[in-house]
């Protein structure tokens, strides 16, 4: 069968979520094969052979991570020649995009980036401008390299043996030309991360100044969400930048989506309109975001939204 | 210090947007054309290393005519030239062309850094300035929150997932900025007047080595099958607070099962 290659994506061998979702798909295209670059294999392997790795590729050494993206892309391109696979999947990270970005050139190979699903004929599908608009797309030289939106992908078990096999190769002076100095780890909030979250729940110019995210934070704790924020929010200084959902910023397309006080600009909305699920909170009932709500409440955030804490905090028991 | 900033003249991104049913490209007309907003952050921190470290500002984009209007706006921000690689085949090419002919179209030029926004709000791949690092064989230094050179050295603050690295890399460097790196300056009158008289050169594809077949939609490494517009989603149930809002909300992800 096809070996599909996919790119773990992971902390110290500690595995992010898109990549049960990527081996979930590539076992609908052909053999999944992962790929694990960095150090931590002994503790990502069960979680690799639980989604149905067969083989796993291991680049194990700092020399991979001394540098940001370039050490990875070089050897998935490596193996991209190596082993012929028919596909590659890489988590549509913003890293992510960087390295499949670099070992599609590298190995001659046309790359799409943000699908949401693959066919087994290879085509992609796509969801572009907010989600308004449906593509499918295919590679037309090389070998297929994909980056696929986390979430988009329902994982699944299926226990696969995980075969070691180590991959060693001699990286470019560029791979190192770039070298990390200094890392600054981001504050744990102990939420999930906003692209891979299944509910996130959102502020924006509604809240009325940074403490107006007290409340916006107890419901996401209270549902297990991350918090995003509008732009109007992050430029105003309210909420930290990283958070920004929109147009510029993350794009999110979890299960369920609150929006409290947001207006729902295009620009927030081509962030987020893919949610399975949206609700809204607003006081103006005139707000663009309640013509996508499936659930809106017209009314003040900071009464809504400590009500609704209260109550799925009572109901959970 | 001599900086080359790569700009894209794209949609309004507070505009909606659609695909040509004819080809699938981006319906160009159907929203106002403006610098990609990343862009004009790469073009303030140029402008901002060059009051420091002198040298000259170029502005390089790839499109068709209208685009010199992009230049010609970088230029009245404070940027001394600018070069407009133009040819009728390039329409349509994706991002791996795209990066193929930049990469040649600054090989015609002398430069210690190259900056460029992290993305296009139209594409959204955010993926050239990995691609042109890779094509140019020069260090990548990209989702940049902070870039400092000190001598031959460019230091950024690399925006990650995790948090923040400090990666650094000897120049010539490209440089990949983040949103927010900076509060883009508008261009003053005098700017504007200024900028209609400085020089921008114009590059064919000849000019650049290339031939029409290796650029453009046939040219590219990747296509589009079909695209279809979404219907949109259908507004549900919105009721008005009567102090019952937040109990309203808990039903109905309840009935939902989120709760």
């Amino acid at each position: 069968m096809a070996e599909i290659l996919v790119l773990v994506d992971h902390s110290d061998g500690t595995v992010k979520k898109v990549t049960s979702e990527l081996l979930t798909l590539a076992r609908r295209l052909g053999e999944p094969s992962a790929v694990f670059i960095g150090s931590g294999f002994d503790t990502a392997k069960d979680a690799l052979a639980r989604y149905g790795a067969a083989r796993v590729y291991v680049a194990e050494g700092d020399q991979y991570t001394a540098a940001p993206v370039v050490p990875k892309a070089e050897v998935l391109a490596h193996l991209i020649g190596d082993v012929s696979p028919a596909a590659v999947l890489v988590g549509s990270t913003p890293e992510g995009k960087e390295v499949a970005a670099r070992a599609a050139v590298r190995a001659g190979s046309g790359i799409l980036t943000d699908a949401i699903d693959v066919g087994p004929d290879l085509v992609a599908e796509q969801s572009v401008f907010g989600g308004s608009t449906l593509v499918r797309s295919t590679v037309s030289r090389g070998t297929p390299v994909v980056t696929v939106r986390p979430n988009s992908i329902a994982p699944e078990e299926s226990l696969g043996a995980a075969e070691r096999v180590d991959v060693q190769i001699e990286l470019s002076a560029a791979a190192t030309a770039a070298r990390v100095v200094g890392r600054k780890p981001a504050e744990r909030t102990g939420r999930p991360e906003l692209a891979e979250a299944s509910v996130v729940v959102s502020g924006g110019r509604g809240v009325g100044g940074p403490e107006g995210f007290a409340p916006v934070e107890q419901l996401a704790d209270a549902l297990g969400a991350a918090v995003g924020a509008s732009r109007a929010a992050t430029d105003a200084g309210w909420y930290p930048h990283q958070f920004q959902v929109g147009q510029t910023g993350k794009t999110v397309s979890p299960q369920l989506y609150v929006a409290a006080g947001i207006s729902g600009a295009i620009q927030h909305r081509a962030g987020m309109q893919t949610s399975k699920t949206i609700v809204v909170v607003n006081k103006d009932p005139e707000a663009p975001i309640f013509e996508i709500a499936d659930f809106g409440v017209v009314g003040d955030l900071h009464q809504v939204l400590p009500q609704l804490t209260e109550e799925i905090t009572k109901r959970k028991g | 210090m001599n900086i080359v900033v790569c700009v894209k003249q794209v949609p309004d991104s507070w505009a909606e947007k659609k695909l040509r049913p004819s080809d699938s490209t981006l319906d160009r007309d159907s929203a106002d054309a403006v610098m990609n907003e990343l862009d004009e952050y790469a073009v303030e921190e140029a402008l901002k290393l060059q009051e420091t470290h002198g040298g000259e500002v170029t502005i390089l984009t790839m499109g068709p005519e209208k685009a010199a209007e992009t230049i010609r706006k970088a230029l009245s921000m404070g940027a001394d030239k600018g070069v407009h690689v133009v040819d009728a085949s390039l329409a349509g090419s994706d991002a791996v062309v795209t990066s193929a002919v930049l990469a040649k179209a600054l090989g015609t030029l002398e430069w210690d850094l190259v900056i460029l926004g992290s993305e296009s709000t139209d594409a959204r791949m955010s993926v050239v300035p990995a691609m042109l690092a890779e094509r140019l064989g020069a260090p990548q230094l990209s989702f940049a929150s902070t870039v400092t050179v000190d001598g031959s050295t460019v230091r950024i603050d690399r925006l990650t997932d995790e948090g923040v690295e400090t990666v650094e890399a000897a120049l010539p460097a490209v440089v990949g900025v983040a949103e927010k790196i900076n509060e883009p300056r508008y261009p003053s009158f005098k700017g504007i007047m200024a900028a209609k008289k400085k020089p921008v050169t114009g590059l064919g594809l000849a000019d650049l080595g290339l031939t029409a077949d290796e650029v453009g939609l046939g040219g590219s490494w990747s296509s589009v099958v079909e695209s279809t517009a979404r219907p949109p989603r259908q507004a549900g149930t919105v009721v008005k607070d009567e102090g019952d809002g937040g109990t309203k909300i808990a039903d109905y992800l309840a009935s939902q099962k989120f709760i």
